[in-house]
């Protein structure tokens, strides 16, 4: 926290992606390390842990903390927060559902809408951030309640089932390699990494992850060498709210319906997955495979301290000596 | 140096309670949540049973009655233990079905309890019989207004479980056991209190002479309970409602409610874990087990046995 402002005057911009990426690695590293450490513990533990059945379960418990925390840590990078990501995953997911199971629509029109109102509503959030200059903080919490709120109205506080298309439940639930006989991993996973890998080229090698990073390290240089960093940041919210709808669309269809009232306190495993993986909360520093790995720590430690029947409350004291641990640990990192 | 002391700490601790839970049979339950006094009520009766019977219990639930894709990971995590039974409270069956089959698969023998799984798998439902706690509520009622007179019916919903059974528990004792008494109406306000409260006003209004009002949930009975505070019928309209918290258990004590039902949240935990005994030995099982209920009222409210099953 300290060397932040020091930091951000003394760097050029565009230059803080690259500079950070040696410390980030080491990041990444340590987080993987961690990641390896508890799946070798749990699996001394405990003879259930490291079974076909038990990784398939870790694994479809992360995909969609997994995908809000790849679209978290896009606006995490500019500096910002999105307090709104687990009710907007909601949103879209009773959008889906209505369209598909109410309006009699088909499966691929209920994705696209679910895709749709997630860009509008990221959009939203980015407007009131860049232009009326609402801390994200408030914007963003505001935007939850409303998503929230508007889900429960639509549908009438009650589940929408899809009992009319029974190949929604395919989406997350199914496979693509059948083939694969005790390791059948569901798409959802694969849809986790598919756009986990889409989003690292993005953040990397492209124009746009350019500019999310630059407008972390330092908005206003960006925005006196003439770039337009309002535009920018609306489209980062924005494509964080189209990647809701991809989580949206996968809750959905793991759990058969839509349910309106969950999603509230999904934003801050969120949050804390990208935190875990290294994007730095004051901006300018993250990784996607930082943030996979940081949901992947995550899931593992719930699913493992579930396998050897900790009691619930220390599994909730453990997580969180663990977060603390790793934000630590990545502070002391940047010290040196 | 201290970083591998911490680690080795943590890891020592995980291995000794780890190690607790290596015994005979083992039976996790999954339950709607685990904060709520009522949950807890639930899991203290599961440990008494567990005790008594020597298996091994955990129980665990989610934080909140929405969070059921993590209820689902709960559920496959147990799955994962191999273990003897499983008790399980859905907070969506639908969404459930897939990994209770994988159970079936494994002859793993599911307990339901609260409001039970809408599927076959499980062998039992351990809940409360809430056409039987109606019906009781139904005799206070007789016995409080004298056998006579006109009374109304204050329910959640027309669609639920609980809505459904309770309505008809109260209104079929009343008319095959009082025939002096009429109930002028069932009304529903969604269990919201405010709903409730100007459905109860509207009632009074139209029927002066009413005698008696059962509020059929929580929510239900607060508003109820509104109605007749804000119409100045106090003591003229016998109120009578169902399950607990402050609000209830305060007016209840001041005697502004006559008395009301609560569920037995123990006796669920208990029998959950004593049903999966049973069907591990190979006992049949009944398809229901009921879990028993209590009435309570200004006298009793502060007996032992009744301050176990309230919440606030």
């Amino acid at each position: 926290m300290a060397n932040q402002p020091n930091k951000a005057t003394v760097q050029p911009p565009v230059k803080t992606a690259s500079g950070t990426k040696g410390a980030s690695a080491r990041q990444k590293l340590l987080a993987f390390s961690s990641l390896v450490l508890l799946v070798i513990i749990f699996s001394i533990l405990s003879p259930n842990f490291f079974q076909p059945y038990n990784l398939i379960a870790i694994m479809l418990s992360t995909a969609v903390n997994g995908v809000l925390a790849i679209g978290v840590t896009f606006v995490i990078i500019t500096g910002g927060i999105d307090l709104s990501v687990g009710t907007m995953m909601t949103f879209t997911a009773v959008m889906a559902a209505q369209t598909v199971a109410v309006w009699n629509l088909p499966v691929i029109v209920g994705v696209l809408v679910a895709l749709l109102v997630g860009t509008i509503c990221g959009m939203a959030s980015g407007i009131m951030v860049a232009k009326f200059k609402i801390p994200p903080f408030i914007a963003t919490l505001g935007m939850s309640m409303l998503t929230k709120g508007l889900s429960l109205i639509i549908a009438n506080s009650k589940p929408i089932y899809f009992t009319n298309a029974p190949s929604f439940s395919q989406i997350s639930m199914g496979t693509m390699f059948p083939f694969l006989q005790d390791f059948q991993i569901p798409n959802a996973v694969i849809i986790l990494f598919v756009l986990a890998i889409l989003a690292s080229f993005v953040l990397n090698n492209t124009i746009f992850g350019r500019y999310t990073f630059a407008i972390g390290s330092n908005e206003e240089a960006v925005r006196l060498s003439g770039i337009n960093t309002d535009r920018w940041k609306i489209a980062v919210y924005a494509v964080n709210g189209l990647i809701c709808g991809v989580a949206g669309i996968l809750i959905a269809s793991r759990l058969n319906s839509a349910q309106p009232a969950l999603g509230q306190g999904y934003e801050l495993d969120a949050i804390a997955a990208a935190v875990i993986g290294g994007t730095s909360l004051s901006g300018g520093e993250g990784t996607i495979l930082g943030t996979i790995i940081g949901a992947f720590i995550m899931s593992t430690l719930t699913n493992g301290l579930r396998i050897l029947s900790v009691p619930q409350e220390w599994q909730i004291v453990t997580t969180g000596i663990i977060i603390i641990f790793a934000v630590y640990m990545d502070m002391l990192r940047k010290r040196r | 140096m201290k970083k591998r002391t911490v680690v080795l700490a943590f890891i020592l601790m995980l291995v000794a309670v780890g190690s607790l839970a290596a015994q005979q049979y083992y039976i996790p339950l999954i339950s709607k949540g685990f904060q709520h006094q009522f949950w807890q009520a639930v899991k203290e009766g599961a440990e008494q049973a567990a005790k008594d019977l020597g298996v091994t219990i955990t129980f665990e639930g989610p934080e909140s009655e929405a969070m059921v894709d993590k209820q689902i990971d709960m559920l496959a995590a147990a799955l994962a233990k191999n273990p003897s039974a499983i008790g399980f409270a859905a907070l969506d069956s639908k969404a459930a079905i897939p990994y209770l089959q994988q159970a079936k698969a494994k002859n793993i023998p599911v307990i339901a309890f609260d409001s039970g799984v809408d599927s076959d798998i499980p062998l039992t439902t351990c809940a409360t019989d809430n056409i039987a706690a109606a019906a009781y509520a139904a005799d206070k009622m007789a016995e409080l207004i004298g056998g006579a007179g006109e009374i109304a019916v204050v329910v959640h919903d027309q669609t639920s479980r609980t809505g459904i059974e309770r309505r008809d528990g109260f209104v079929n004792r009343i008319k095959s056991k009082y025939p002096k008494i009429t109930i002028v109406t069932v009304q529903y306000g969604g269990g919201d209190h405010l709903r409730s409260t100007d459905l109860t006003k509207a009632i009074i209004q139209s029927h002066p002479n009413l005698k008696g009002i059962f509020g059929a949930n929580e929510g239900s009975a607060i508003g109820v309970l509104n109605g007749v505070k804000e119409m100045g019928k106090i003591g003229k309209i016998v109120v009578i409602g169902y399950d607990s918290g402050a609000q209830q258990i305060a007016a209840i004590r001041s005697g502004e409610m006559a008395g009301a039902i609560t569920q037995n949240p123990v006796g669920i935990g208990y029998q959950v874990v004593a049903s999966a005994v049973k069907a591990l030995k190979g006992e049949k099982l009944p398809k229901f087990v009921d879990t028993g209920f209590y009435w309570y009222d200004k006298t009793n409210i502060d007996d032992p046995k009744i301050q176990a099953v309230l919440y606030q």
